[in-house]
């Protein structure tokens, strides 16, 4: 969660991330609704937002999808929208968005797609220019703050204009770096209203076919517009070869290569051909230098036929960085490297000290039981010591895993395993999994961990946690009822953290032939701050080295000279975990006054 | 004012206070009127995994990533993640580190052993400062503030002027714990 304020440099200069960048242009383009979904690297974009920009009408829906259909909702309504989410988020957006496409905007719709080369915090690294592509939409690619501050205005006005949704693609070294903004005031535009319009908005198959002619002609009319737009330009120089590139590469080119003749590529949908044909005619050999698939390179050598190299020589899996475009454009000419690397014990995120779902993955390793995954801090349950997590595939997934595996192999096949899902993951596109276990006459086990938070993006309220972006209380959504109202006849709710529980619970449900939830329920450790500094104690006269307590994996403990260490500094002091794990009676814990 | 680029990689673990000692050394340098670029990854980092922030300034930059062999400074808030930097570091350039360790849960279950840092950083004789910051941040009474100590210690390095770190500090911290930081980083510049 963001609790500072922007750093102001000087008069009208602010030194901000490319997110934050983000909230500032969309501000200045006088937008009046955001919505989106959480998701690293674009989290803090809305944040932002709900923190500095309180003209915005600023909210975190259930999903991408929603997020995209509300902010397509106030479009329609003439108001200047934006929606942004990570680049996973927008394949559960990608129904909305295509047809988005044919319908155009109202009032300016900008998405932010922040991918993830690298998958610093992701589970694929799909480019998105090529939905964007897809889906005939503009794309617009910052290389840094400025431009995304920039781009999200330009792009306000392109929607307009052009009568289409812009994509704005991020990627994680744009959202996350920080550097010099040159910013405006605010422009005011009113809501221009909403009027009927169905030949525009809905898109039955008669109305759709004259659309998706006038998507045609909207891309031909933008090509020609772009190559005299400054979104991109040529930067003349050694005429003997020319670079294309796009978003952060730009940077790196211009790092490794300040000689080289480039042209920078803003607009990456439709591209400006004209421009591209005039730098094609101005240098002799063209490189491709861009993060990711070959987007560029692709488009632009099949229509020209241009014998150019890029993927040859830039790597297309991970990110890029200056070493690697040093290397690509200047073979062997590296900078030296002193001190070489050494080899040394990784360092992996764990879940926190006090964390609710360390007594869930506990119990389910205790009782050689696992779990299909999902994505949020819980992924974290496959790490030893609890082993308790083997598959995640996308949002929701767990829980279709679990009933698909059910339906090939049957219970006893899969043995003892549980369908991992947090609470905001569960809202997000559990639902309708645990309605087709229902449906499909499935019998497993649906455990979701009830931690009252998006907690993995940094911790963020969703429907469940009785709060807004903005901090105004909202209703709190029933899980309970929910779930029975899908028609569970099984659910359960029980504290992770009291082990005896959910032990006992987990057998229950694993040995039940019937379709079950368990709801583990304890909130978030960044949910509060505890007012007493009470920490677990090891007693090594009783300490019988039985190394039960390793178990739990938690940070604040750790094994020295045959006993545990507990770290006073780490001790959550309202976890009691390992109070109740050892046999012996040799920790404790001062408990009184806690509640 | 220095001509080329100074490069520095901050790095230490989830919670230590990485990202809010980059954020005032970019502030600073921005306020000491440099052109001034960072990068860092969050996520993951955020449960107690290794963190880093590059930051590099200088009259322009492009690129936000230092590149390998050209750093001048690692500030490392944990010895064994400023080794890991160390390939980064340019001829010249050195480590300076505060001398806590902190064990990953690979070490913490007996799976590795924490590695003998010292040993390791002589044996390729790395320059290497390493600093009792934890201690000096206790001595003030608030272990929190180690990073500002860690800050206040490479400061005489930076080519930026003390009045731009108080501003720095004054405009990345919040209000309440200003007094603190600003005590930690004088506390720093002494050692």
């Amino acid at each position: 969660m963001r609790h500072r304020k922007l750093n102001v440099v000087t008069e009208g200069q602010l030194l901000l991330s490319g997110n934050e960048a983000v909230a500032r242009g969309a501000w200045e383009a006088g937008t009046h609704f955001a919505a989106a979904y959480p998701g690293t690297p674009s989290t803090e974009i809305l944040e932002t937002i709900a923190e500095e920009y309180p003209e915005i009408d600023a909210q975190w829906a259930p999903n991408e999808k929603v997020a995209l259909e509300v902010a397509a909702g106030a479009s329609f309504g003439g108001a200047r929208v934006l929606s942004a989410m990570k680049h996973v988020g927008l394949n559960v957006a990608a129904d909305p968005l295509f047809t988005l496409s044919y319908i155009g905007a109202t009032g300016g719709i900008v998405i932010v797609s922040a991918d993830d080369p690298g998958m610093h915090s992701s589970q694929n690294e799909q480019d998105n220019r090529l939905m964007g592509r897809a889906a005939k939409v503009v794309i617009l690619e910052p290389s840094d703050s400025q431009e995304a501050r920039d781009m999200v205005i330009e792009g306000m006005r392109i929607s307009e204009d052009f009568d289409t949704p812009v994509l704005l693609r991020m990627t994680t070294r744009v959202c996350h770096s920080k550097s010099v903004v040159k910013v405006g005031p605010r422009v005011e535009i009113p809501v221009s209203g909403y009027r009927a319009d169905i030949m525009k908005r809905v898109p039955i198959p008669a109305h759709a076919r004259k659309m998706h002619s006038r998507v045609v002609k909207r891309l031909d009319d933008l090509s020609a517009w772009s190559s005299e737009s400054s979104l991109n330009r040529i930067e003349p120089g050694d005429p003997s070869r020319g670079i294309i590139t796009s978003g952060v590469s730009y940077q790196y080119v211009k790092e490794v290569s300040p000689e080289a003749s480039i042209l920078k590529i803003g607009m990456s949908n439709p591209l400006p051909w004209n421009l591209i044909e005039k730098f094609l005619g101005m240098v002799e050999k063209v490189v491709f230098v861009e993060e990711g698939e070959p987007y560029l390179e692709e488009r632009i050598r099949s229509r020209f036929l241009n014998p150019a190299i890029g993927k040859d020589i830039v790597p297309l899996e991970g990110e890029l960085s200056p070493d690697v475009v040093r290397h690509a454009l200047h073979p062997g000419t590296s900078k030296p490297v002193t001190w070489y690397p050494v080899d040394l014990p990784g360092r992996p995120p764990v879940l926190c000290p006090g964390c609710p779902h360390r007594g869930a993955f506990y119990c389910l390793s205790k009782l050689k039981a696992s779990s299909t995954g999902d994505i949020g801090c819980y992924t974290l349950g496959l790490m030893p010591p609890h082993n308790a997590l083997e598959t995640t595939v996308c949002m929701g997934a767990s829980i279709g895993v679990l009933s698909g595996l059910e339906k090939a192999v049957g219970r006893g096949g899969y043995g003892k395993l549980v369908a991992a899902i947090g609470e905001s993951t569960f809202v997000h596109s559990g639902i309708t999994g645990l309605i087709d276990m229902v449906y499909n006459g499935n019998t497993g086990t649906v455990m979701i961990m009830d931690n009252s938070l998006t907690a993995m993006t940094g911790g963020q309220h969703n429907p469940t946690t009785g709060s807004r972006l903005n901090g105004q209380p909202s209703p709190v959504l029933d899980l309970e009822n929910l779930c029975r109202a899908c028609g569970v006849q099984h659910v359960k709710v029980v504290d992770p953290h009291d082990l005896k529980e959910m032990e006992k619970t987990l057998k229950e449900e694993l040995a039940r032939e019937e379709l079950s939830v368990i709801i583990t329920r304890r909130p978030c450790v960044m949910c509060y701050r505890p007012a007493k500094k009470v920490h677990a104690v090891s007693d090594t006269e009783k300490c019988v080295s039985c190394r039960q307590c390793m178990k739990l994996g938690c940070p604040a403990i750790s094994w020295g000279d045959g006993h545990p260490v507990i770290s006073s500094l780490l001790c959550w002091p309202k976890c009691n975990l390992c109070v109740q794990v050892c046999p012996v009676g040799a920790l404790s814990k001062d408990m009184e006054g806690q509640e | 004012m220095k001509d080329s680029t100074t490069n520095v990689i901050i790095c230490g673990t989830g919670g230590q206070g990485t990202l809010l000692a980059s954020e005032v050394l970019c502030a600073a340098a921005m306020f000491q009127g440099f052109d001034v670029k960072k990068s860092e990854v969050h996520g993951m980092s955020q449960r107690g995994g290794s963190v880093s922030s590059h930051v590099r300034f200088g009259k322009k930059i492009y690129s936000p990533l230092v590149e390998k062999g050209t750093a001048d400074l690692i500030l490392a808030m944990e010895k064994m993640e400023g080794l890991r930097w160390a390939p980064f570091l340019a001829p010249g350039g050195r480590i300076v580190s505060c001398d806590l360790e902190i064990n990953p849960m690979t070490v913490q279950t007996g799976a590795a052993e924490y590695p003998d840092i010292d040993a390791l950083i002589r044996e390729q004789g790395i320059p290497c400062h390493s600093i009792k910051a934890m201690e000096a941040a206790e001595e003030l009474g608030n272990p929190k503030v180690v990073n500002m100590v860690l800050l206040g210690a490479i400061a005489p390095h930076m080519p930026i002027d003390e009045e731009n770190w108080t501003k720095a500090i004054q405009e990345c911290v919040p209000h309440k714990a200003l007094e603190a930081n600003l005590r930690a980083f004088a506390r720093g510049r002494e050692l």
